[in-house]
């Protein structure tokens, strides 16, 4: 199931992307860019890295990934579909009164797949660390890893775990910034003086890389280089574009908010090479 | 009662293999027992209380049993979200446990007094609340919590609070211990007031009123069963704690009396809707608040003797 291929990756993303527009055109959901930005990372996870069984969803030795910007749940939902954690046609559901899938991801009692419910910035770090620590005491090599968004560097809960599990030298435990530059009001180096992000994980006592987001084989590199032998953590920057993939959408942050229109998934398709 | 959190931990870690201890880097000399059973059994978290709580739901959910521990502001208003969110949300049984409870800081001021806690965490689905009146209560409380998967806040004193029950109790969270039976009012206590409420049965006894004297160690659930049953046998009964009259223990009975449409009457003894600006010890801001044997014996007689008159 797992390849290292970045080709087929990267066709695989572009198919997603459009699944993700789609899903946010008809129904109605929000942060399309925020989603945009991160599914690379994503499918670089959990079609590359991780090790998880979709028959058997709660394995006790399997990798943990944690979408900490829970408000990329659109993007994961349609991930996971096509890990084979339920069938895509459930996401028919979305949005709908009664149903799981909505704009943040539920608890993984509610949604095969889910590790935390997420949507409330700054807990996927500590909650993952936890899963890390759990790992050392109960003696079951798996990774952790955690997806954070840049804009949710901000809360102080990120680096009360990045120090702890620096301290606790918690090697297992991976976290993947999504930096596209953008959080919801303004550029995210200027609402909080958010650079050198990379340094500022490096001075938390990490190991830190720098790769371009978009690009799977700098992706996939990042990644085998976890579970670094010094034995802290690692941080890989990913370097993002909010809404990548969409010509008129790309770095512009009225789609953290905005819905694309019909005739705006038309375009978008033929820009991704992915059949209306 | 933090001696024997300690004491018992020791033990609670020794059997049960799932069980770690987070410490908010406090006690940490009261710990050394523990640290020797097993290297991975204790972690000092640091002064950060929020990545604490996260940590503790991480491990719930990957099959440990978490205890949290820290003073009690720390470990329940500073890091409330993540007890919503990462322990209740996902029903992670986590246990939390704060230590320096209502006023037994008193002389630290306000930062350091926790008279809302259980107001909060009271109103977070599935989260079960605890307040045991002594060590032996206490102890038998961090057994029962590994019975089951609920998350739980357990609040507690420091050191040196009398023993109320002279043996090991036979305590089930949700069920209410009775200390002493009587026949005229009952006074119902959660937590660390318990020495006192006994005192004010005596006093209430010199006067001629038998006071049957209950220890509600569990906050929520409610034992209604008890007070279903008080009903039938008081007019009167008085809630005591050493915690807010908002949102705490008195709260919760008048709750169920209104949703239960329950004729009895209800004196509601806890603390002022006040921060304490001065200086001063437990006693002296039990005094100011109402909570000494002689102030709610006074109050529960008087009201008590308009009913018979």
């Amino acid at each position: 199931m797992l390849t290292k291929d970045t080709a087929q990756l990267a066709l695989l993303s572009a198919k997603l992307r459009s699944r993700i527009i789609e899903t946010s055109s008809t129904t109605g959901t929000p942060h399309l860019g925020s989603c945009l930005s991160c599914v690379d990372i994503l499918t670089a996870l959990y079609f590359g890295v991780l090790r998880i069984d979709a028959s058997n969803p709660r394995a006790p030795e399997r990798d943990r990934c944690i979408l900490s910007k829970g408000h990329g749940a659109m993007g994961l939902f349609h991930v996971l579909a096509e890990r084979g954690f339920y069938p895509l046609s459930d996401l028919n559901d979305y949005g709908k009164d009664g149903g799981v899938f909505a704009e943040h991801p539920p608890t993984p009692e509610h949604l095969a797949g889910i590790e935390a419910a997420t949507g409330s910035l700054g807990h996927g770090l500590p909650l993952g660390l936890g899963m890390a620590m759990a790992s050392h005491i109960q003696d079951r090599p798996y990774n952790v890893y955690v997806v954070l968004g840049d804009g949710e560097c901000n809360e102080g809960s990120v680096w009360e775990a990045a120090m702890l599990a620096a301290a606790q030298k918690i090697s297992n435990l991976c976290v993947i910034i999504d930096f596209n530059k953008w959080q919801a009001t303004g550029r995210s180096r200027e609402v909080m003086a958010l650079d050198p992000l990379a340094d500022k994980w490096r001075a938390f006592g990490w190991n830190a890389i720098e790769v371009d987001g978009h690009n799977f084989a700098e992706l996939l590199s990042a990644l085998s280089k976890f579970p670094h032998e010094n034995g802290q953590p690692t941080a890989i920057v990913a370097h993002t574009v909010k809404g990548k993939g969409v010509s008129f959408m790309e770095d512009d942050n009225n789609w953290h908010y905005r819905i694309p229109t019909t005739e705006e998934v038309v375009k978008s398709k033929f820009e991704l090479g992915v059949a209306p | 009662m933090r001696n024997a959190f300690a004491e018992e931990m020791t033990r609670v870690a020794a059997t049960d293999k799932r069980v770690v201890v987070l410490s908010g880097d406090i006690g940490n000399k009261l710990f050394d027992k523990l640290k020797a059973v097993d290297d991975k059994r204790f972690y000092n978290c640091g002064i950060a209380e929020a990545n604490m709580m996260g940590v503790a739901a991480g491990m719930a959910m990957s099959g440990l049993r978490p205890f949290v521990y820290t003073i009690t502001p720390f470990t329940t208003t500073r890091c409330f979200e993540q007890i919503r969110v990462d322990v209740c949300y996902h029903h992670a049984p986590v246990v939390i446990v704060g230590t320096g409870s209502g006023l037994s800081y008193s002389e630290l001021g306000p930062t350091h007094h926790s008279l809302e806690d259980m107001a909060i965490l009271r109103t977070l689905p599935g989260m079960r609340v605890v307040a045991p009146c002594d060590a032996a209560e206490l102890r038998q409380a961090l057994h029962e919590t590994l019975k089951d998967d609920s998350p739980t806040y357990i609040r507690i004193g420091k050191k040196g609070e009398a023993d109320i029950h002279p043996s090991k109790p036979e305590l089930r969270l949700g069920k209410v211990l009775i200390i002493r039976p009587g026949s005229d009012i009952a006074l119902l206590c959660a937590g660390n007031m318990m020495a006192e409420t006994l005192k004010a049965a005596d006093l209430l006894a010199a006067n001629g009123v038998s006071a049957e004297v209950v220890s509600f160690h569990t906050v929520k659930p409610l034992d209604v069963d008890y007070l279903q049953e008080a009903t039938k046998r008081f007019k009167l009964i008085a809630t005591v704690e050493e915690h807010s009259r908002i949102g705490g223990f008195g709260s919760a009975v008048a709750e169920w009396r209104m949703s239960h449409h329950h004729k009895i009457d209800q004196i509601s003894f806890g603390t002022d809707d006040v921060f304490m600006h001065e200086v001063g010890s437990q006693a002296y801001a039990r005094n100011k608040f109402g909570l000494t044997a002689e102030k709610m014996a006074e109050t529960t007689l008087a009201t008590y003797r308009g009913y018979i008159r």
